[in-house]
């Protein structure tokens, strides 16, 4: 009746988990009873659970990756702590078997549910805006994008309480992932979670590339457009490209695992290696699908805080689109060690090589815009500033691995960890931290509070340092990734000391949680108005928050930094096309096909996971009967009135715009 | 530049990238494009992967022994008629000639239905061989290959059905005559990679 599923799944036996699990259900408990307590519930199932509203939807992918970047950030506590502590004889505090499960969540959730939901939490929330236009091409979808990401997020916290996770690392490589040697269903939950965000993510990039190809302000050619819309759709492309790599692979490791084909079992002709070229055709573009959108995010914030427009601009389109074709040509460096020749590892290497040159096109292209620009030190530029120092350092330790014959002796060393958090953390987390900080006053309309903002930054810059810089020494004596104690004592000063890096950066996260108290007890007095930042793209020239419909009149784009150009021609500051009259318009209305689909979808997948088929028709019936009802609604837009725009309009002016 | 009405229609000679927000049917239609490349992708991989595993017969059956090359050339001749039909229907659709739609779409629908049938009789036969997907990693990625194209097959015959139960209930209105050409799409896709199986797996066949 119910599969696999018996009470031995919930482990009561380990403290740590259960306490860990008692705590985040009591907090859920509490959240929950509070909005039902206030009546809340209408007001958060109609303007977020069902809303379409690309920002809405932007905000929500935001709030998703903070929540997460707490969980997978204790999982790196505890296996820096394990580390700090199992040196010698010492056994440290997580039995091996956790702590693989430990690592694997780590990678996982990081990856797949902090920084995606991040970055796309980023390019939802702006790209519309930055286009001149009034939603994504199809809204709907988005939503249903959204929901399943987290349906995936929910079933990979799920595995804390009902059963196990994956103890195969956060590529499952096979044949350890395979039925034969993980028999139980931890890697079962990686595989349905990643399957079901994997779609939203694979939906969420069609949408947003049509969005940015089809749907973009009058006058705004491809070379008017602002750079982080360039990088978004780089990013995006690499998702339509890359994610079914994704899906096909890990449909592949399923039928092994369910249905005993012979894919990549050790045995009747399955081939393990093959898995490892397929998740990696994924897995580099992947790397830039989560990047380049934080190189748009500098772009943005360079040429805003130096008050020039940025420096080499289709230099730095170029270098985009150059890296998103690249990016398909260098996965097989991250397995050098395969044994496929000197000629394949060669190829690979100098592609990686050569990889690296747009990037460094776009480092001096940031350093010429900041050379004689009116320079405002604000928390953006922070992330901006460090992240050159600190991604620069990634970058020469990645080139450094380039080389087969170096990368041979480092491959699977804490100096590859090292290099990767140095990229990771240093590229993509500086960027999205600044993205955040950048358009926070447009979401809200408020500042996020300056000192701490600089205090963050701060604890995050050292706290790298302090966290990875160790690690390349380690990786350098010999240390290698994924070990749960080692017996050398020489190495226990360094894991001692990226201990201590470790606690600056849940000190900065720390600081993110208080400094979203303060700002917002303080938000009457921080007010702004539609362009705190002296913005030079469209967002800054429509109030803040924007109203449901951004532009009540199409913006008309005469050249890049669209909204700088405006502010430069006599007429002032509007957001262009004045002279229009208003008309009623058409909006997407709130739909709930997104959160029901997700909700079948986390029925199916944990039916799935512990092989209950009866659950799984049900799941599936009920996405099928959802996605017939999506498509006989006829009643999918509102109308918004001239009246409303003007009364809106009217009641902006009136709250006063402070500067 | 703020008196630009935009209102008016720009002029006809400024590049379509100037010329503001498409159409919501060129929308429709370009969304669903990507998706059919991302579609293709998968096939890509799945392609890929039987090319690595076509020799791996583990002392199994091989492909040359296993196929029958004048059934899968019938299948061959149902999907690709079945894509004529398609179009057919499609043009019915686009006159707005509900009977010729219906007629179109329900041959379509049969050749269609015939392609599963002929694929389920060759899969059938297979397994009660020994020659199911487990008995060797050359079967696994054939099956997996030719069953997912099997399954969008499946997929776009429920489709299919949705849309002639859509002409009936909603007629033929703008949503309606998107989600007919983006459905068309995707059955000519079909196609495409069907032709990729019948060349690369069928005749390829060592």
């Amino acid at each position: 009746m119910l599969g696999k599923l018996n009470w031995s799944a919930i482990p009561f036996d380990q403290p740590i988990v259960m306490i860990a699990s008692g705590t985040v259900g009591a907090i859920i408990f509490l959240i929950l009873a509070l909005v039902t307590f206030k009546g809340w519930w209408p007001y958060l199932w109609r303007e977020w659970i069902t809303s379409v509203d690309h920002k809405r939807i932007g905000v929500m992918y935001m709030i998703l990756a903070l929540v997460m970047l707490v969980r997978g950030f204790s999982d790196a506590m505890m296996m820096r702590s394990q580390l700090a502590l199992a040196a010698g004889g010492a056994a440290g505090y997580l039995p091996p078997e956790h702590y693989n499960q430990i690592f694997s969540a780590h990678g996982t959730i990081m990856i797949f549910f902090v920084a995606m939901p991040f970055v796309a939490g980023l390019m939802n929330f702006a790209v519309p805006l930055q286009l001149g236009v009034r939603d994504v091409a199809f809204p709907v979808l988005n939503s249903l994008s959204f929901w399943l990401t987290a349906a995936g997020v929910l079933l990979v916290n799920l595995s804390l309480v009902v059963g196990e996770f994956s103890r195969t690392g956060w590529l499952a490589y096979p044949p350890l992932s395979e039925i034969a040697f993980s028999p139980g269903v931890g890697v079962d939950y990686y595989l349905w979670s990643l399957q079901i965000s994997g779609v939203g993510s694979l939906l969420s990039g069609i949408n947003l590339t049509t969005t940015i190809l089809k749907l973009r302000a009058p006058g705004m050619g491809y070379r008017r457009m602002p750079v982080f819309c360039w990088t978004a759709l780089a990013s995006n492309l690499l998702i339509v490209a890359a994610f079914p790599v994704l899906t096909a692979t890990f449909a592949m490791l399923l039928l092994d695992r369910y249905c005993d084909f012979h894919f990549f079992t050790t045995e009747l002709g399955g081939n393990a290696m093959m898995y490892i070229n397929l998740i990696w055709l994924w897995g580099h573009p992947e790397v830039y699908i989560l990047i380049l959108p934080a190189f748009g995010v500098f772009s943005e914030v360079v040429a805003t805080f130096s008050g020039k427009p940025l420096f080499g601009y289709r230099s730095m389109v170029m270098a985009t689109m150059v890296i998103c074709v690249l990016s398909f040509m260098v996965w097989l460096h991250h397995f050098f060690t395969m044994g496929a020749g000197a000629n394949v590892n060669g190829f690979f290497g100098i592609m990686t090589m050569i990889i690296a040159v747009p990037t460094g096109v776009k480092i001096f292209n940031w350093l010429f815009t900041l050379y004689g620009g009116r320079i405002r030190f604000s928390v953006p530029l922070y992330w901006a500033l460090g992240f050159m120092v600190t991604f620069v350092i990634g970058g020469m330790t990645g080139v450094l691995m380039a080389i087969p014959p170096a990368d041979f002796v480092v491959h699977n060393s804490l100096f590859l960890i090292a290099h990767f958090h140095n990229t990771v953390i240093g590229g993509v987390v500086f960027g999205v931290m600044a993205g955040y900080t950048y358009w926070f006053p447009k979401a809200f309309g408020f500042k996020l509070n300056e000192r701490i903002g600089k205090a963050i930054f701060w604890c995050w810059f050292f706290g790298f340092y302090g966290a990875f810089m160790p690690l390349y020494a380690l990786g350098l004596m010999g240390a290698t990734r994924r070990m749960q104690h080692y017996s050398n004592l020489d190495w226990q000063p360094f894991m001692l000391a990226a201990l201590g890096g470790a606690c600056l950066i849940l000190l900065g996260i720390v600081l993110t949680v208080v400094q979203l108290v303060v700002s917002i007890r303080a938000r009457h007095r921080n007010r702004v108005g539609a362009d705190p930042w002296n913005g030079r793209t469209l967002e800054w020239s429509i109030p803040s928050p924007p109203p449901a419909w951004n532009f009540a009149r199409l913006p008309v784009v005469v050249g890049t930094d669209a909204f700088w150009a405006m502010k430069q021609s006599p007429a002032g500051s509007g957001p262009g096309g004045e002279g229009a009259p208003l008309e009623a318009l058409h909006l997407p209305r709130g739909n709930p096909t997104g959160v029901f689909t997700a909700f079948f979808a986390v029925i199916t997948g944990f039916a799935l996971i512990w092989h209950i088929w009866w659950m799984a028709a049900l799941g599936l019936l009920g996405v099928l009967v959802v996605g017939l009802r999506q498509a006989w609604r006829t009643d999918s837009e509102v109308t918004v009135l001239v009246e409303e725009i003007v009364a809106f309009e009217r009641r902006h002016a009136k709250q006063g715009v402070p500067a | 530049m703020n008196s630009v009405n935009q209102a008016l229609p720009l002029p006809a000679e400024l590049p379509l990238s100037f010329r503001g927000p498409a159409p919501v049917r060129t929308v429709a239609g370009f969304g669903f494009w990507l998706f059919l490349l991302s579609d293709i992708v998968i096939f890509g991989v799945l392609f890929a992967a039987y090319a690595v595993l076509s020799g791996e017969t583990a002392g199994g059956p091989t492909g040359a022994s296993l196929f029958d090359r004048k059934h899968v050339l019938i299948e061959t001749a149902c999907l690709l008629v079945s894509s004529v039909t398609c179009g057919f229907a499609l043009l019915a659709a686009q006159r707005t000639e509900k009977l010729a739609t219906y007629f179109w779409l329900a041959a379509t629908f049969a050749l269609g239905a015939l392609f599963l049938s002929l694929e389920a009789s060759e899969f059938s036969a297979m397994i009660a061989n020994g020659a199911g997907p487990s008995r060797s990693a050359f079967l696994s990625a054939f099956f997996t290959l030719v069953g997912t194209h099997g399954l969008h097959v499946s997929a776009g015959l429920a489709w299919l059905f949705v849309m002639v139960l859509q002409i009936a209930t909603l007629g033929f209105q703008p949503m309606v005559g998107r989600r007919l050409f983006c459905f068309a799409l995707f059955w000519h896709a079909l196609d495409i990679v069907w032709v990729g199986v019948f060349t690369i797996v069928y005749l390829g066949a060592r």
